[in-house]
């Protein structure tokens, strides 16, 4: 099998499978009764948890691409994107049917009078155009160089993600802390890489520039 | 030809009536909790069973809503001292020592001192009350507490007349409260009431739940329960009260001022910044219920906010 073969037929749906099991879990738990008494809390922050995550790897490929030089972890990227705007979309559900019963009136004025809320929506929402753009046509429609502007979003929607974790605990930020330094590291590598000093040497023609990603 | 012999049973094997009954017990509530509960790994679903409050009103102060389970009521605290996810109370208190326990009393006291809490109990009529329990995060329970009301042992321990609160302060125990090892919140934990806050009979002091002595997770061997005011005010592991003439500091107003007030009574009128106090999740409940003024003791305490703006004095 050649690399490409190995990675669509071996490599995809394992970690395919790999990107499930969280919510696989959480679903077993819950059908178990292994979730606290309170499982629909449990749930809401279980899938908000992973939304970050999965935007932390997803943010991760390149960095870790430029480091290593294993080009192919690309390929996994649009994947985990996607498992992050799946989890931030039952993220949201949660709350729209456990916490407020479809009661709409009620949502708007909590988003419009909690910052918290609302920049929780302001980054899903972010992820919704990514999604729609995520197939590989519309790469080629839009131009490599356009369709990367538009998901230099999920910087934006990462970082409103973080926000919103540390606004909405109560006393421990911690953990919302953490996940604020591991991307704090992620963006910085990027722009220390886009503003590091090239080599003297003068290349043909970067290879970065010649091939969409 | 041999002859037949019934065999003997030793005596051994003969079950004894308590057994095969509490056997059949175990059946027959195995089976009613239905097949979904029988797959529970965390804890049978006989012990849930088992553990139900005999419900009913039997006090003036109780109230008949559904008990919750001891399960409920023991595995999902917030005592911080212990770590800030539900389950960590019960998951870190483990070595915590309620006993032996002492408790100073000072400040504008006729007998400031230091007691064994044996001694502080002595005389102490210890009763169980049903109530209504309301986290200021939004869920809420039914817990039959036991203890005793605090405006007894404040009788006992005659308040000079410039006394005006009361002040509380949890145990200071880093080596066996790990969460009090980061400085999330200032440790230890204060909190406080107006004298007559403290002196109204539905204010108790707790040592006991189900019947059962105070569990470690929900703030042995001494807590305070005011069942008007959010859960957070009702401070555990008590070691010091003391008598003051001014408004005293609490843990969670210092932490957040915006956020909890000292009165911090139960009032869905009164958003917390963050959320909406209008209703609550009663734990084992899938629709939320409105939230009740006062936690639904708007009768009996009502009073002793007249004429003062709650919304100022939230």
């Amino acid at each position: 099998m050649t690399q490409t073969q190995w990675i669509s037929r071996v490599f995809k749906p394992v970690v395919f499978f790999l990107c499930f099991l969280p919510l696989g879990l959480l679903v077993r738990n819950f059908l178990n009764e292994t979730l606290s008494v309170n499982p629909l809390d449990d749930i809401t922050d279980e899938t908000g948890t992973w939304t970050l995550r999965f935007l932390m790897i997803t943010l991760a490929i390149t960095p870790l691409r430029k480091m290593t030089g294993w080009n192919f972890l690309t390929r996994f990227r649009r994947m985990t994107g996607l498992f992050a705007f799946l989890h931030g979309s039952l993220h949201f559900f949660t709350y729209l049917y456990f916490d407020k019963f479809f009661e709409w009136g009620e949502i708007a004025a909590d988003i419009e009078k909690r910052r918290f809320i609302l920049v929780g929506f302001t980054a899903l929402s972010l992820m919704v155009p990514l999604t729609l753009t995520s197939w590989d046509r519309m790469i080629r429609w839009m131009g490599g160089k356009r369709w990367r502007m538009l998901h230099r979003l999920v910087y934006v929607s990462a970082i409103c993600g973080v926000i919103h974790y540390l606004w909405l605990v109560k006393a421990d930020t911690s953990r919302p802390l953490t996940y604020g330094a591991i991307l704090l590291f992620l963006l910085g590598f990027r722009l220390w890489d886009a503003f590091k000093p090239k080599p003297a040497t003068k290349k043909p023609l970067s290879t970065e520039t010649a091939r969409p990603a | 030809m041999r002859s037949y012999r019934i065999p003997a049973i030793p005596s051994s094997e003969i079950t004894p009536e308590e057994t095969y009954v509490n056997r059949r017990q175990f059946i027959r509530a195995a089976a009613a909790m239905g097949i979904g509960m029988a797959a529970n790994h965390a804890l049978p679903s006989v012990v849930r069973a088992q553990d139900r409050w005999p419900q009913g009103k039997k006090g003036p102060y109780d109230t008949d809503e559904k008990v919750s389970t001891l399960q409920e009521i023991t595995t999902y605290n917030n005592f911080y001292e212990f770590g800030t996810d539900k389950a960590d109370p019960a998951k870190n208190s483990g070595a915590f020592k309620p006993k032996p326990w002492t408790v100073r009393v000072e400040g504008e006291v006729k007998k400031p001192a230091s007691y064994a809490l044996e001694d502080l109990l002595k005389g102490q009529t210890i009763e169980d009350r049903i109530y209504r329990f309301r986290c200021v995060e939004g869920w809420s329970m039914v817990i039959p507490w036991r203890g005793f009301q605090l405006s007894t042992l404040i009788k006992r321990l005659e308040p000079t007349s410039k006394a005006k609160y009361v002040a509380f302060e949890t145990i200071m125990r880093p080596a066996e409260m790990i969460g009090q090892r980061r400085p999330y919140l200032t440790w230890p934990y204060v909190e406080g009431l107006r004298m007559d806050e403290a002196m109204h009979p539905l204010t108790l002091m707790v040592t006991g739940l189900y019947g059962k002595e105070l569990p470690n997770q929900n703030g042995a061997p001494l807590r305070l329960i005011s069942p008007w005011k959010y859960g957070f005010k009702g401070i555990k592991s008590i070691v010091k009260i003391r008598f003051v003439e001014k408004e005293p500091p609490t843990t969670w107003n210092i932490a957040a001022p915006d956020e909890y007030g000292f009165y911090s009574n139960v009032n869905p009128d009164v958003d917390h910044p963050r959320w909406s106090q209008k209703s609550e999740r009663r734990i084992g409940e899938f629709l939320k219920r409105k939230t009740l003024p006062f936690n639904g003791y708007a009768d009996q305490v009502a009073h002793l906010y007249s004429g003062m703006d709650l919304k100022r004095n939230y």
